[in-house]
């Protein structure tokens, strides 16, 4: 008897139809990988099981009965539990009151809380329970939504693009966990368009693309190839990497300390990290180790950092703004697009305003002709999918806005770009389209600094490493020296400074 | 049952109509309100909505009523946009005035008439005072914009009636708590004889282009209304947010203080306790009637007007209480927020459902939430 079966699911939204009469069986313990490209429905189809979401039309079988789940509170009693992509928890609240809200009432918090230790000590998962949750990173916030998933101790568990935040091992451990609940009888529904990990991990794949089921294969027995044909309608497009001949220092950063904002996040503790031009560095780590203090300071954006702790050519910005630190040739990308990277609710047009100055006059008057045709070029030359220069930039999807804020960028001809996250949350075109713009700003001769916590995207386009673990940053090796392995043992903080420079000195 | 679908995107009809809308429900409201108070409607509304207009004097005084709202909304206008909630306009237009009236007190019987001049800059110059303190203590001390600027117009109005009430009475006003009738050469000059509606109006519509300009043509103007809409956003892109405060609490304080200038060495001519008369608040509504769009204000502040006179008629010639107006200026600004909801949801008829929808858990946003106006 299978666990789950869908018959003909739809959902028609506003202004598309997000599931087209889509079918799924997935067994008692199995592994069932649902691929595709974002926006192909895959998580609309999960909050529909998930009873977040009600379709408009079709079935659904639960271990052989018909049923309708009406709200979240019935899927979790039929013993469904879902890990979101974007997280669905209250800021204000700690882990542990976030965790306790969705479950049972019979548990009182404190027990809630040891649970979620205990838990979270048995899967690897480091949560601190009693941390408010606006303070926690993104990937801190999903192992949250897992150790809550783990918590109901549920019948089919649903994961939706799980790894992203993970270090290798802990993707290995995730895994281990994966197989062992598997093998306890649980189903397990895992969203991912990595193609690695569904063909390492999952005994079933349900392949989507635009609303529809465009597959349904066993993914041992399929290529990387393959399995993108179904999911994209192609092979993803491969990045021509040449070796990186690097220059003179652009950016360098000594000792840079800063204690941490808030009541958490992570201080930074003598940071130390060069980029060279014509090169790009690659910072790995697990989130909430820091890279939001490192960026903010490179920026701008946090003006705390001493004076000489940032030097770019040999000049100190330290104390310089972000507008200030624009004219000397650094650009900033930032790992938020809507409201961070570009104003949502205004137009493409004016976005150039935020970190373009061409169309502004010396007295301070907007040229409007001027904006549209930078909005204009930039949307013609990074081929963002968009109504056009006055389009809003929440009109935008994810990938399409990150191909317009990486293009302003370019466009302005840094002499150093840093990014944060470049294709987080993006669609595998448009990601290729991104990691190769800036493989060719490099190839140009500008110095790149790129903050992933994608260890597959660093390794693909990055000419050194370098990890952030709790505030410190690793010495740097060259990224064709580096093994999957070792960068992940320094994303646990492990690593020896002279075994490193060794390995430097050789390269 | 009706139920309310979000739109795919905003509409920009609807966020044109929805003020219209309002209108006409406050229309619909103010009729059947008369005809609870036992008076026919079509008469009652031809007090708001006709007898205003009937004449050359008629229209002068929409004018002049409007003149005050259009320059405080104007200023409003910016101080909103960059997310900075002025909200004591009324303490920074007495404020205007009471700067005004010391220069024109100054004046000799054979003064220039360019003392006009000296007269509006003072006025503009109190109104910003009064909003520095406000940009002062939320910088400095992170205090609350919303209730220093509150409380400060109780404060500015103490201020006024000390003054009037003390150093400033007319030695030979009778005792009454008022200053000396301002000399003839301090008086804005008007722009026809025999009608009130004087050079503040011409003023009030010159700010209108400028502010439009400032809005959206002036990158200083852009910068602010970044901050507003996402305060990270401004972060990322270098733009001040402290010079934001600034700039937006001098530009609505000075545009507030302008108008109590014009207020006194106008159609009042002297200062008395009763020059707050609430234009300062109304300008609120002025500024969210109008979308916070110079044109729009424009628009608005004439409504407002027409609000204002059409309750002295409706006092004056009907019987009925002055404070219809307030009701009137109420209705139209709750009308105004409900039909609001239009721009980004429609109505749409759907049989009755035996469960309710569950809706969507929504995603954290990854930034705060400043976007929210």
């Amino acid at each position: 008897m299978l666990r789950l079966e869908l018959i003909d699911i739809s959902k028609q939204y506003p202004a598309v139809r997000a599931n087209d009469r889509i079918r799924l069986r997935v067994e008692p313990g199995q592994i069932h990988a649902v691929l595709g490209e974002n926006g192909a429905g895959k998580s609309t189809l999960m909050k529909i099981i998930y009873g977040a979401v009600r379709p408009d039309e079709g079935e659904m079988v639960w271990d052989g009965k018909q049923v309708e789940i009406r709200n979240p509170q019935e899927a979790r009693a039929l013993g469904i539990a879902m890990v979101f992509q974007h997280f669905s928890l209250f800021d204000t609240l700690t882990a542990a009151e976030n965790v306790w809200l969705g479950l049972d009432k019979s548990w009182s918090l404190a027990d809630v809380t040891k649970r979620i230790v205990e838990v979270a000590g048995v899967y690897g998962l480091d949560v601190d329970p009693l941390r408010p949750v606006h303070t926690l990173s993104v990937g801190e916030r999903q192992r949250v939504e897992i150790v809550r998933a783990l918590l109901t101790k549920p019948r089919l568990l649903i994961l939706d693009e799980p790894t992203s935040v993970l270090t290798p091992q802990a993707v290995q451990a995730l895994f281990v966990t994966l197989r062992k609940l598997a093998d306890e009888g649980c189903s397990i529904l895992y969203i991912s368009h990595k193609l690695d990990e569904i063909r390492a991990l999952c005994h079933k794949c349900t392949v989507m693309r635009g609303g529809k089921v465009t597959g349904e294969v066993d993914p041992r027995n399929e290529t990387n190839a393959s399995l993108s044909r179904l999911m994209i309608g192609a092979e993803p497009p491969q990045l021509h990497h040449e070796t990186a001949r690097p220059g003179e220092k652009v950016l360098a950063v000594r000792a840079l300390s800063l204690p941490r904002l808030g009541a958490f996040g992570a201080d930074l503790d003598a940071v130390s990290l060069d980029v060279c031009k014509g090169e790009i560095v690659g910072v790995a780590g697990v989130s909430g180790n820091g890279q939001q203090e490192l960026m903010a300071a490179l920026s701008g954006e946090d003006p705390r950092a001493l004076p000489d702790s940032i030097c770019l050519f040999g000049k100190p910005i330290g104390a310089h703004s972000p507008r200030r630190r624009r004219h000397e040739g650094l650009h900033f990308v930032p790992e938020e697009r809507l409201g961070r990277g570009a104003v949502p609710s205004i137009s493409l047009s004016q976005n150039t305003l935020l970190t373009r100055t061409e169309s502004v006059t010396p007295f301070g008057w907007i040229s409007i002709g001027r904006t549209a045709a930078l909005a204009r070029q930039l949307i013609a030359d990074y081929n963002v999918k968009a109504g056009g220069p006055d389009a809003t930039a929440k009109s935008l999807s994810g990938g399409n806005l990150q191909k317009f804020i990486v293009g302003r960028e370019i466009d302005a001809h840094p002499k150093l770009l840093i990014v944060s996250q470049p294709t987080w949350g993006v669609d595998v075109g448009a990601a290729a389209q991104i990691r190769g713009a800036l493989l060719a700003l490099r190839d140009a001769g500008c110095a790149v600094l790129v903050v992933s916590e994608d260890l597959d995207e660093l390794f693909e386009i990055s000419d050194r490493l370098v990890v952030i673990a709790r505030g410190r940053v690793s010495p740097s090796i060259p990224a064709a020296q580096a093994t999957r392995e070792q960068i992940g043992q320094w994303m646990s903080g492990l690593w020896s400074d002279d075994v490193a420079e060794v390995m430097h000195a050789a390269a | 049952m009706l139920r309310l679908e979000a739109r795919p995107a905003s509409s920009k009809a609807m966020s044109l109509l929805s003020p219209l809308i309002a209108l006409a429900i406050t229309v619909i409201a103010g009729a059947a309100l008369f005809a609870l108070l036992g008076k026919d409607p079509s008469r009652g509304l031809a007090m708001f909505f006709v007898e205003p207009f009937r004449g050359a004097y008629a229209v002068s005084e929409l004018c002049v009523k409007a003149t005050p709202l259009m320059l405080i909304g104007l200023g409003l206008a910016v101080c909103y946009r960059a997310n900075v909630w002025n909200i004591g306009a009324e303490g920074q237009f007495v404020l205007g005035a009471i700067a005004a009236s010391w220069v024109a007190m100054h004046a000799a019987p054979d003064s220039s008439r360019w003392i006009v001049a000296p007269i509006l800059v003072a006025g503009v110059l109190g109104g910003m005072a009064w909003a520095a303190i406000v940009a002062f203590l939320r910088d400095r001390a992170n205090a609350s914009e919303i209730l220093v600027s509150l409380m400060l117009v109780y404060v500015a109005n103490q201020l006024l009636n000390y003054l009037v009430y003390g150093d400033w009475k007319d030695p030979n006003g009778y005792g009454f708590p008022q200053t000396i009738t301002f000399l003839d050469p301090t008086k804005i000059p008007r722009l026809f004889t025999g009608l009130r509606v004087n050079i503040g109006f011409v003023m009030a519509l010159l700010s209108v282009a400028t502010f439009w300009l400032f809005l959206f043509r002036v990158y200083g103007g852009f910068q602010m209304q970044v901050g507003g809409l996402a305060a990270a956003a401004a972060r990322y892109a270098g733009f001040s947010s402290r010079r934001a405060l600034w700039v937006a609490l001098l530009i609505s304080g000075g545009m507030a203080g302008l108008a109590g200038a014009f207020e006194v060495a106008g159609p009042i001519g002297q200062l008395t306790p009763y020059v707050p008369a609430g234009y300062g608040f109304a300008a609120i509504i002025v500024a969210y009637v109008g979308r916070l769009n110079p044109v729009g204000i424009l628009f608005s502040s004439l409504l407002m007007s027409l609000f204002y006179i059409g309750g002295e008629l409706a006092q004056s010639r009907l019987g009925l209480p002055k404070s219809l107006t307030g009701v009137f200026q109420g209705v139209l600004l709750f009308s105004l927020l409900a039909s609001d909801t239009l721009i980004n949801y429609r109505v749409r008829w759907h049989a009755a459902h035996p469960a309710h929808p569950v809706p969507a858990s929504k995603p954290a946003p990854p930034v705060a939430n400043s976007t929210a106006a």
